[in-house]
């Protein structure tokens, strides 16, 4: 296939090379990453919590925008796999000495590196490094994206695939809310693509209009107002984080408002299944898009999708460096 | 291709098998089978040697030493050794012994449960060819198979049976 229209994340066999967004993705491949993160999670049981696949391989993770729980994340995955884990704090390095961001990769490709994991505020920089790998013969080298601006964050939304199917074996019969700030989240937006692409009949967003993307009804979802409304018979409740900073800019009007429409409560809850699973990517705003009841209750499943995490990222990482 | 004469009888071997196992094998020894035609022959020699013989299976996928040629295959599966490894007498299981590299990469990932006491092999046909220092503790069937085919174990509901294809790397 021309490079020009082929998927920048795969190679010319069709084969995950690079892994940038969920949007696109065939459904075999996203399943095939879900297959192979099951043995992974077995690892963590172990006494010895390595296997040798990436044994003398270096994961450099370069974040340009502070995630410590993301980036801890990465780094357990890749040690786990034995590779060798370089953390460049970007922000505060070369490029705010002037230096061009593919000039810094090209600079690491000279140091051998094999795996960069990449955050960055921009939409679209992880692509621009993949882009720029294979056009310059260095396919050998991969890029995961560990979230890029409003765009996307596939590692998440994988783990948040994972998570259900461990809980709930299918996708074909499932009612899915994805409930707040969907405007802001490439979380949300990661996990529309991959829920749809994966046969999921209904996927909901639930939040108010100022924190609904317009024409969000584009991406094949039912759009929800009224959060009471939203959760009826739902099997899957995921909770986005509300982020403090969008208070400020008139999107709302309190926390303790928003808490009163959108915070998810006991009561609110019980109009989902009873067998509803509801899942945060984390960090957790406690009482204001969650409440302690839940997010410490039976149905909630916050703390397994972390775990989950680490397997689904030594999934995506072996497979990539395998093709 | 061998004519079907020529191709074991995996039910007829495996009794052989265990004939042989009978009078050696520890009490309490754990029998690990490797995925999948070591995890059955595992599952049915546990039942037909006399002790209380714990089961466990493994996949050798992250541990193979092809990966950096050929990837990682689909379809791995989760190990689950369910007894303590430290200090335990395992029996190694594997349908067909040949070059001896899963094998090794199957001692590879038990030493990551624990330190074993003794480690035995158990294989249903060993069929030489072996590219390391490998050998079967017990053996159901001596083969010779050229190098262009590869002996596969089949299940049918709980009946083994082997056939014979060609190899993939051939």
């Amino acid at each position: 296939m021309p490079d020009l229209v082929r998927n920048p994340q795969l190679n010319a066999d069709g084969e995950l090379t690079h892994l940038l967004t969920l949007e696109g993705l065939p459904a075999p491949v996203i399943t095939n990453i879900l297959d192979i993160a099951t043995p992974f999670v077995g690892i963590a049981e172990r006494e010895v919590k390595k296997v040798p696949l990436l044994r003398g391989k270096a994961v450099f993770n370069l974040f340009f925008e502070n995630s410590t729980r993301t980036r801890t994340t990465f780094e357990i995955a890749a040690k786990r796999l034995s590779a060798d884990v370089i953390n460049l704090n970007i922000g505060v390095s070369s490029t705010t000495k002037g230096e061009t961001l593919l000039d810094t990769v090209d600079n690491l490709v000279a140091m051998d590196a094999d795996i960069f994991v990449v955050r960055h505020a921009q939409s679209g920089a992880p692509h621009l490094i993949a882009q720029h790998l294979n056009a310059h013969g260095r396919g050998h080298v991969h890029v995961v994206n560990a979230g890029d601006g409003r765009h996307s964050h596939p590692t998440q939304g994988l783990l948040d695939l994972y998570t259900i199917r461990h809980y709930k074996k299918e996708f074909h019969n499932l009612t899915v809310a994805i409930v707040g700030d969907v405007l802001h989240s490439r979380v949300a937006r990661s996990l529309i693509h991959g829920l749809t692409t994966l046969g999921t009949p209904e996927v909901r967003v639930v939040g108010p209009k100022t924190l609904l993307p317009s024409k969000v009804e584009s991406l094949g979802v039912r759009v929800f107002h009224d959060m009471r409304e939203g959760l009826k018979g739902c099997d899957v409740v995921v909770m986005l984080r509300l982020q403090n900073e969008r208070m400020n800019g008139a999107l709302l009007p309190s926390a303790g408002e928003y808490f009163k429409h959108y915070g998810l409560t006991p009561d609110k809850l019980a109009l989902a299944r009873p067998d509803v699973i509801v899942m945060h990517p984390g960090p957790m705003n406690r009482g204001v898009e969650i409440d302690s009841a839940v997010a410490d209750g039976e149905r909630a499943v916050i703390l397994p999708q972390v775990t989950f995490g680490i397997a689904v990222r030594m999934a995506v990482m072996s497979i990539i460096a395998g093709n | 291709m061998p004519q079907p004469s020529q191709i074991p009888d995996a039910e007829a071997t495996l009794a052989a098998l265990a004939e042989r196992m009978r009078p050696a094998v520890a009490f309490d020894a754990a029998f690990v089978g490797i995925y999948s035609g070591g995890a059955w022959i595992a599952d049915r020699l546990a039942q037909m040697i006399p002790g209380e013989h714990p089961v466990g299976h493994i996949d050798v996928s992250f541990y193979r030493d092809d990966f950096a040629r050929s990837g990682l295959k689909s379809g791995a599966k989760r190990s689950a050794l369910p007894f303590d490894v430290e200090g335990a007498t395992i029996i190694l299981v594997d349908d067909v012994l040949y070059t001896g590299r899963s094998v090794r990469a199957a001692i590879n990932e038990l030493f990551d449960y624990g330190r074993p006491a003794r480690v035995e092999l158990a294989v249903l046909v060993d069929r030489g060819g072996r590219e390391l220092p490998v050998e079967a503790t017990y053996c159901g069937v001596r083969l010779a198979v050229a190098r262009s085919l590869s002996l596969v174990l089949a299940k049918d509901g709980e009946r083994l049976s082997f056939s014979v294809e060609k190899a993939a790397d051939a």
